[in-house]
């Protein structure tokens, strides 16, 4: 189309390009549409109003009410509809839009399609406006307007023609496919070549399938499909842990993580007919998932957990055992706990205008709002564009008000994470008094794109902040965009935990059953180190805690962070470890110079190991160290058991090679067996979970 | 209804003069150049960063700069010319905003993001587009996605306030740098 012709070197490029190029997001269009004339009305001041008409502002309105209303919906159903209603939001909005209203005909016939000369299968949106840059090219529209109704009449024309071109039986109707009504509108030039190709193409039209190769337009099609996409997450995540030899590496270290985000995650992909992506499945995370019924601290415990060690066959290796270690946390009575400050943070920048975002975490936030004591205080803070203070401190009592900034809330504009940080570690700041506990919450989809995206740089800001004594927890909402590292960086630095929300019931588990454990740390910087002895133990492998190393050396030292210990949390380490003369092991042992280091005294032989734990008091400066051996219990409590069956099936999730034949209905199998009281089955759920994995995997 | 025609009519209306008018305090003539020309800046936003919320963002940030750069705006450029110029700008005002933090935060340089989206989708020329994106430097992308826009060097130049000699030079320089690329993985 132009003068310059670069291509045949470019053409690669310009391919990639056009097939990367995802079609802009039809609610942020709107936004952003409304932000420009909205800026645009600020500026003329009172000018142009006469101008504006009614007419245009009040439909606006309507579709916004719409789209509004159906955000809420979340059925798949619903889906269907959304795309439809937004499709004719953007008939009305856009002059574009209108060029795809006016030849319905253009799908089943293509006569007056110009197709750009280089096969420029360019995003639909992008096509119809193709020639805008010139004066002249613009058609005589006159469209009348068309109702509502009219265009869904037409959109379920049009479906129908495109089911009926698309012969084959298109696939079951998931809510990825139900965009397909809106795809086929706006790719309408577009996809006409793949329609006119015959029945070889068809299905790529019909079933929008997800296979289809680089450039074709079925592969457009679906790049604007609701689906949510895993392009843009990252996954905070590291090789498993390798197997040790005890006379080389005696001593693992390493910190507790109370986490749960990656189970969660799992679940959502789960959920959504999708393996999770090996890199998101962090074993610790599983485990710590579940409540366990350990042993509670007693007075006559120094620590303010009760540390439990059980040592059994490993289900996945008779030859092998496992050294499972759990930590009760103590719980204070909730009456009598200190006042708690609270400070919201909220990210609203629009990529949080999805019902499993910012609606989502607005109820979560009102559950919570119940479990409050009247002398607690609560802010918001909202980071887009410019961080600001939706809700000054007020008191929980203050119900009315917290409610009615919580309602207020609304996405849009872009995201500014460390603006909205300092803004809240301000305020808690401000907020905090002596004996008092605070806490920012931060609520986001992850997206810290214009603030920090490199947890590096994260890391020193939280770290500075830290030292205020206010905690921070993340909840990651909606998926699609989540940074999953970012929130870890975020977490592990801020003595927080992160947590991913993606259903009401686990707000309700993270931010109601759990509040206490959730909101007051009982120990900080929770370390943990066992030195094996290799008179008995000739190899060992933590499992999981990949990204909670630490050096031999950290353990001792204070300066190093490590993660903290909430009301009423349990945390669970599995090691799995190889016994010396057992069949099992896998190295050899050394030649020369080996022997020296099994000479351990007479009697020491019973022990497996020594246990290490070091933590500080919350806000404490110098920590605290308890240690005992380990030796040999041979008790498989069912909590201990069921604790196996996870980690066994994160490492089935992560696909690692020490399980041997052990597999899902193993896995199924033992949690069955030991699920227990299973109060709110969590662990129901979790054989549910592994029941998909063992079909989806099948697949 | 007549206001309706006289919206309609609008499509009628080159850029310039709606540009023209726009500047002028022209709420309906803002509103139908911004329609017709959104998802067009919305891909070039996607060409300069490589990532789709980036891009979403970034083009917020046009809509919300344009209004005040419009009044600017003298009619002696074309619409399209200072459009892009106006979204190369925000682009760099992002980078910029976003290198006090940390590292440049485009999405082209991350080898994890263009694997994933390839293993993801099996889209060659994509894993490619990244691979290729992350070799060059920050101004030979910016300069390629818009050259691959379909615009003339004198076009690019005038937007990215350089010399054609200067766009000619990038694009010889990215097409070093993919020949070399080339190269490479056909040895492999």
């Amino acid at each position: 189309m132009t003068s310059h012709k670069d291509d045949l070197e470019l053409g690669a490029l310009k391919a990639g390009f056009d097939a990367a190029t995802p079609a802009p997001d039809p609610a942020r269009r709107l936004e952003n549409l409304a932000l420009a004339q909205k800026n645009f009305t600020d500026l003329q001041g009172s000018l142009s109003e006469a101008r504006h008409s009614s007419e245009r502002s009040e439909s606006r309105g309507v579709f916004k009410g719409v789209i509004d209303m159906l955000m809420t919906r979340s059925a798949a159903a619903g889906l269907t509809a959304t795309t439809a209603i937004v499709a004719v939001g953007f008939l009305f909005l856009s002059p574009a839009g209108q060029d795809f209203m006016r030849p319905p005909t253009t799908i089943t016939t293509q006569p007056e399609i110009e197709q750009p000369v280089s096969g420029d299968l360019r995003q639909g949106g992008e096509t119809a406006i193709v020639d805008a840059d010139d004066t002249e090219v613009v058609e005589p529209v006159l469209e009348p307007v068309i109702t509502a109704e009219e265009v869904e009449t037409r959109l379920r024309d049009q479906e129908a023609e495109a089911d009926f071109a698309a012969a084959p039986p298109s696939p079951s109707p998931q809510p990825g496919n139900s965009g397909g009504v809106l795809e086929l509108f706006s790719g309408a030039p577009v996809a006409s070549p793949a329609i006119t190709q015959g029945g070889h193409n068809n299905s790529v039209v019909g079933g929008l399938a997800s296979n289809t190769r680089a450039v074709s337009p079925g592969q457009l099609l679906n790049d604007v499909a609701p689906m949510p996409e895993a392009n843009t997450e990252e996954f905070a995540n590291e090789d498993d842990n390798p197997i040790r030899v005890v006379a080389e590496n005696p001593v693992s270290t390493f910190s507790i993580d109370v986490d749960t985000a990656s189970y969660s995650l799992l679940r959502s992909s789960f959920n959504r007919g999708q393996m999770p992506h090996a890199d998101s499945v962090r074993i610790e995370e599983m485990i710590n998932y579940f409540p366990y019924d350990y042993a509670t601290p007693t007075e006559e415990d120094v620590s303010p957990f009760r540390p439990t060690v059980n040592v059994f066959q490993t289900p996945w290796n008779p030859d092998t055992r496992l050294v499972h270690i759990g930590l009760q946390g103590e719980m204070p009575v909730v009456e009598d706990r200190p006042p708690l400050n609270l400070v919201f943070l909220i990210d609203t920048s629009g990529s949080m205008n999805d019902p499993t975002k910012l609606p989502l975490l607005i109820q979560s936030f009102r559950l919570m709002l119940d479990r409050l004591n009247p002398e607690d205080e609560v802010a918001i803070v909202t980071y887009a564009g410019n961080a600001g203070v939706a809700l000054e401190p007020t008191p929980a009592s203050d119900r009315d008000a917290i409610e009615t900034a919580l309602t207020r809330l609304q996405a849009g504009g872009s995201t500014n994470g460390v603006g909205g940080l300092q803004v809240a570690y301000g305020l808690a700041n401000q907020m905090s008094e002596e004996g008092e506990v605070s806490r920012v919450l931060l609520a986001t989809d992850g997206d810290f794109n214009v603030g920090i995206s490199d947890p590096d740089a994260l890391t020193d800001f939280i770290e500075t902040q830290r030292d205020s004594g206010t905690y921070l927890s993340v909840l990651g909402f909606g998926r699609g965009n989540l940074q999953d590292d970012t929130m870890q960086a975020l977490a592990q630095n801020g003595n927080g935990t992160a947590a991913y929300i993606d259903t009401l019931n686990e707000a309700q588990r993270v931010l109601v059953d759990q509040l206490a454990g959730a909101l007051f740390p009982i120990a900080d910087d929770v370390k943990i180190q066992v030195e094996f002895n290799p008179a008995v133990i000739a190899e060992y492998r933590l499992i999981g805690y990949e990204t909670r190393a630490l050096a031999r050396e950290d353990f001792n030292n204070d300066d190093v962070d490590a993660g903290e210990l909430g009301a009423g949390h349990n945390v669970t380490a599995i090691y799995e470890v190889t016994p010396v003369g057992s069949p099992a092991r896998l190295t050899d042992p050394l030649r020369y110079g080996g022997e020296e280091a099994t000479e351990v005294a007479e009697e020491l032989a019973g022990e497996l190991g020594f246990l290490r734990l070091r933590w500080k008091e919350p806000g404490a400066e110098d920590s605290q160290l308890i240690e005992f051996p380990i030796t040999d219990t041979d008790s498989a409590d069912a909590e201990a058991q069921f604790a196996a069956a996870i980690a066994g099936f994160g490492q089935l999730l992560r696909g690692n090679d020490f399980l041997g034949d052990w597999d899902y209905a193993d896995a199924i199998a033992l949690a069955n067996e030991n699920r227990g009281a299973d109060e709110f089955g969590y662990r129901f759920e979790a054989v549910q979970l592994m029941r998909l994995a063992d079909s989806l995997s099948a697949n | 209804m007549a206001r309706v025609l006289g919206y309609d009519m609008r499509m009628n209306v080159s850029d310039e003069d709606l540009a023209l008018a726009a500047a002028g305090g022209d709420g309906a003539a803002f509103e139908a150049l911004l329609t017709r020309h959104y998802d067009r800046l919305f891909a070039l936003a996607f060409r300069f960063t490589g990532s789709r919320a980036e891009a979403e963002d970034l083009t917020q940030d046009i809509c919300a700069v344009l209004p005040a750069k419009l009044a600017g705006y003298r009619g002696d450029a074309k619409v399209t010319t200072w459009l892009y110029r106006v979204a190369h700008n925000a682009a760099i005002d992002r980078r910029r905003r976003a290198a006090s933090y940390s590292k440049a935060l485009t999405g082209w340089g991350d080898w994890e993001v263009g694997r994933k989206k390839a293993d993801a989708e099996e889209k060659e020329a994509v894993g490619w587009l990244y691979t290729a994106m992350g070799r060059l430097s920050e101004t030979l992308r910016d300069t390629l996605a818009l050259v691959l826009d379909d615009l003339t060097h004198a076009e690019v130049a005038d937007i990215m306030g350089v010399s054609e000699g200067t766009v000619s030079w990038r694009i010889s320089e990215a097409k070093k740098a993919l020949r070399v690329l080339k190269e490479e993985e056909e040895a492999s």
